[in-house]
């Protein structure tokens, strides 16, 4: 008897489990939740880091998820942080786990294709590099034949140095995988690494963050490009489209010099561009189910994408990522920075 | 008796026979049905799970395994076709496939586990006999150390093992060198036996001889030529040895690491040491919780008859034990094997570290984590069956428990 009611509720689970699949959009969701699940990473300083001090989390990323859930529910407070990893992020997102991930994440085809995600538009681009203890005597790339290089596990770094090792045909040199940049970077202080290998920006921010930064060296080489990108999970389009303009309206916002400090006197502004796209008397919103003035909500939250950028990577932070001069600055100053057209 | 009884007894007989016979087919009707509702609920549920990934727009096949992996590992062998016949063990590299590389992470795992079943039993052993020392010191020695491993969480003990021990070894260009071994934060290194013989049919002969003589030496039953298996065994190598067919291969650093010998990794280090310390603390306190339940009369009788107290341990004591303990090293051994998974935490690339690059990198983590599954379904039956077999031959060598 109680065998066959065990049994019982093992179909329904079942049935329930395939069921729970089709439902309705995560905006929805998200909006009947009132919070956003955002996955972040906590140990990279600039994009999403705990910081001991204060306890509080920070970083471009971490501003992006508040951007969003300022965008959708009108209130940053709104969003609970999901720490993910560099191997549980795509997971998370495919479970329902998170709503979003931005988690410092390189945009590459066999993830969009073979894992059931949609990138939304690149918010920050990096490179993969290479950062020897100052010690070790190593200025180039080209002198690490027969090195163990350390990186993370799962991920595009990963293959980076494999395709790299294969082209200079170095037999002898090792990639060894760590779970997260905690441990990576311990590797490298205990010499257990000849060197570590990421994206420049974290290298940046460990040295960075570290007691002594000039102990460590950076090398000029870039292995390969690193496009970051937040995502979501896949066939899903009216969250993913809703995402995609939060993020190209604060690109715009840049572009239109609308900032967190003059934004209550745009919002007086009479010119019709910043009217509508403020969401003054009708704006974007409404048809991708998100409030007209969104995009002035994640203003108000975490400015446009230069304040973000300057708050987290700027010239007052430890690690100082100059936008001058690479594909992070705005299109309109020879950057690749861009947002669609507004109108 | 007359004929009448006899008839009535031969129906009731036949009755009772049908009905043992209904009886017997309501018995085995249930179990099949059983059986069959359980497969049936097994088949749905994977329907349905298949068919929510298909609505997320996850494929679930395991045709990703015959893709190149692209990724490097950064120890182990894997299975390689030779002349795309022959199978042979070969590095690892990031052109062979996805299969290949599960193949590096059965082996690995294979790699730690026996070394951790063979060294902790021998710990274990010593640790355990050590609790029941007449030593105070060494008594409370083996008593602490079991204690403090045992009441410590595995993945403390081996991240307290890698990061605050193996990480602290000198760095390769300043190694401790003794007797041609390297130890150094890059690898320990030991040297080895390298075959020169080439194919030289007398070199294969020899070898081929010390092969024979290694499993006669354990498996004859006649002493003198057990006794004769053991002489090939210590003359076959001193004559390879002579002849030049096998040479001391010793281990020379370079910049980076070192070459030639046999080379251990730090991770692999620190997850061995860590997994045959906390296994043998638990095989001690098998061994010394059977040693205890031994009659006293054992320990008496061997007072009795003269014998000293290792006289009494190795031939009274221990044999016993041994045959009683069997079972229970055959659980420990696999807790220990599925321990291994473990090694995620320190970058050791075993079956579970290699299915998490695996999975990231083509995304089918659902697929991979089946072949996790049964990886080591089928590792842990395999030792059960060996303990098993080791178990019944002990058995049958003395008289039966």
């Amino acid at each position: 008897m109680k065998l066959s009611k065990l049994l019982l509720a093992g179909v329904f689970a079942g049935f329930a489990l395939a069921a729970t699949q089709a439902s309705a959009s995560v905006l929805d969701k998200v909006k009947e939740r009132g919070t956003l699940n955002c996955g972040t990473d906590n140990t990279a300083p600039g994009f999403g880091y705990l910081d001991t001090t204060t306890g509080q989390l920070e970083g471009l990323d971490i501003d992006f998820c508040k951007a969003v859930a300022a965008a959708v529910l009108g209130d940053a407070s709104k969003v609970k942080f999901v720490t993910v990893t560099d191997k549980s992020r795509f997971d998370a997102v495919l479970t329902n786990q998170v709503d979003v991930v931005f988690a410092h994440t390189t945009m590459m085809p066999a993830r969009e294709s073979s894992i059931a995600i949609d990138f939304l538009p690149i918010n920050f681009y990096d490179g993969t590099g290479i950062m020897v203890k100052a010690d070790s005597g190593v200025t180039k790339f080209d002198e690490l034949d027969g090195a163990t290089i350390c990186t993370t596990q799962g991920s595009a770094t990963e293959i980076v140095l494999s395709s790299t090792f294969k082209a200079r045909d170095w037999k002898n040199s090792k990639v060894l995988t760590y779970e997260n940049l905690e441990k990576l970077f311990a590797a490298l202080n205990s010499g257990r690494c000849n060197a570590m290998s990421t994206d420049k920006s974290a290298l940046a921010a460990w040295a960075g963050n570290s007691p002594k930064p000039d102990d460590y060296l950076i090398l000029p080489d870039t292995l390969d490009k690193s496009p970051f990108a937040g995502f979501v999970a896949a066939n899903d389009s009216r969250w993913r489209n809703a995402l995609r303009w939060v993020t190209f309206g604060l690109f715009q916002a840049e572009e239109s010099d609308i900032t967190q400090a003059n934004l209550d006197e745009k919002l007086k502004s009479d010119d019709p561009f910043v009217q509508k796209f403020l969401g003054v008397g009708g704006g974007y919103g409404k048809d991708f189910g998100l409030p007209d003035d969104f995009v002035a909500q994640a203003l108000k939250a975490v400015g446009n994408y230069g304040e973000i950028y300057d708050r987290n990577l700027g010239p007052n932070t430890k690690m100082f990522l100059d936008r001058k001069g690479t594909p992070n600055a705005l299109w309109t100053q020879g950057g690749a920075v861009y947002s669609p057209l507004w109108n | 008796m007359n004929a009448d009884q006899a008839a009535d007894l031969m129906v009731d007989s036949e009755r009772l026979a049908a009905r043992r016979r209904r009886n017997r087919i309501r018995y085995h009707g249930t179990q099949l049905a059983i059986v069959g509702v359980a497969v049936v609920l097994v088949v749905l549920f994977a329907v349905a799970v298949k068919e929510g990934l298909a609505r997320h727009g996850i494929r679930f096949s395991f045709s990703f395994l015959g893709n190149a992996a692209g990724f490097d590992i950064s120890e182990g062998k894997t299975v390689v076709l030779d002349n795309g016949f022959w199978p042979a063990l070969a590095a690892f590299s990031s052109d062979l496939t996805i299969a290949q590389a599960f193949v590096t992470g059965i082996l690995n795992t294979i790699k730690v586990a026996v070394l951790a079943i063979v060294l902790s039993t021998v710990l274990g052993t010593l640790l355990g006999v050590g609790r029941l020392s007449t030593n105070w010191v060494i008594r409370n020695l083996c008593f602490w150390c079991v204690e403090f491993v045992r009441n410590t969480p595995l993945l403390i003990q081996l991240v307290f093992w890698y990061f605050a021990v193996v990480l602290h070894f000198p760095p390769i260009a300043t190694a401790a060198k003794f007797y041609g071994v390297v130890i150094s934060q890059q690898g320990l290194y030991f040297p080895a036996f390298a075959w020169q013989g080439g194919d030289a049919p007398f070199a294969i002969a020899l070898a081929a001889a010390f092969c024979v003589a290694l499993v006669g030496a354990f498996v004859e039953k006649i002493r003198p030529f057990r006794w004769a298996c053991v002489a090939v065994l210590v003359a076959v190598p001193v004559v390879m040895f002579l002849a030049g067919f096998v040479e001391l291969d010793f281990p020379v650093a370079s910049r980076f690491n070192a070459s030639g010998g046999v080379g251990m990794s730090p991770e692999m280090a620190a997850l061995l040491l860590a997994i045959v310390f906390n296994s043998a603390s638990y095989i001690a306190e098998i061994v010394r919780g059977s040693i205890d339940a031994l009659p006293k009369g054992q320990w008496e009788a061997a007072a009795s008859l003269g014998l000293g107290r290792r006289n009494t341990v190795n031939d009274i004591i221990l044999p016993q034990v041994f045959r009683v303990v069997l079972p229970s090293f055959g659980n420990q051994y696999i807790s220990l094997t599925k321990n291994t998974a473990l090694g995620i935490a320190i970058g050791y690339p075993d079956l579970f570290n290699i299915y998490g690059t695996i999975a990231n990198q083509t995304g089918h983590s659902l697929e991979g984590i089946v072949i996790v599954m049964v990886s080591y379904l089928i590792l842990s039956w395999i030792i059960s069956a060996v303990v098993g077999w080791a178990d019944r031959r002990m058995a049958s060598h003395g008289a039966a428990r």
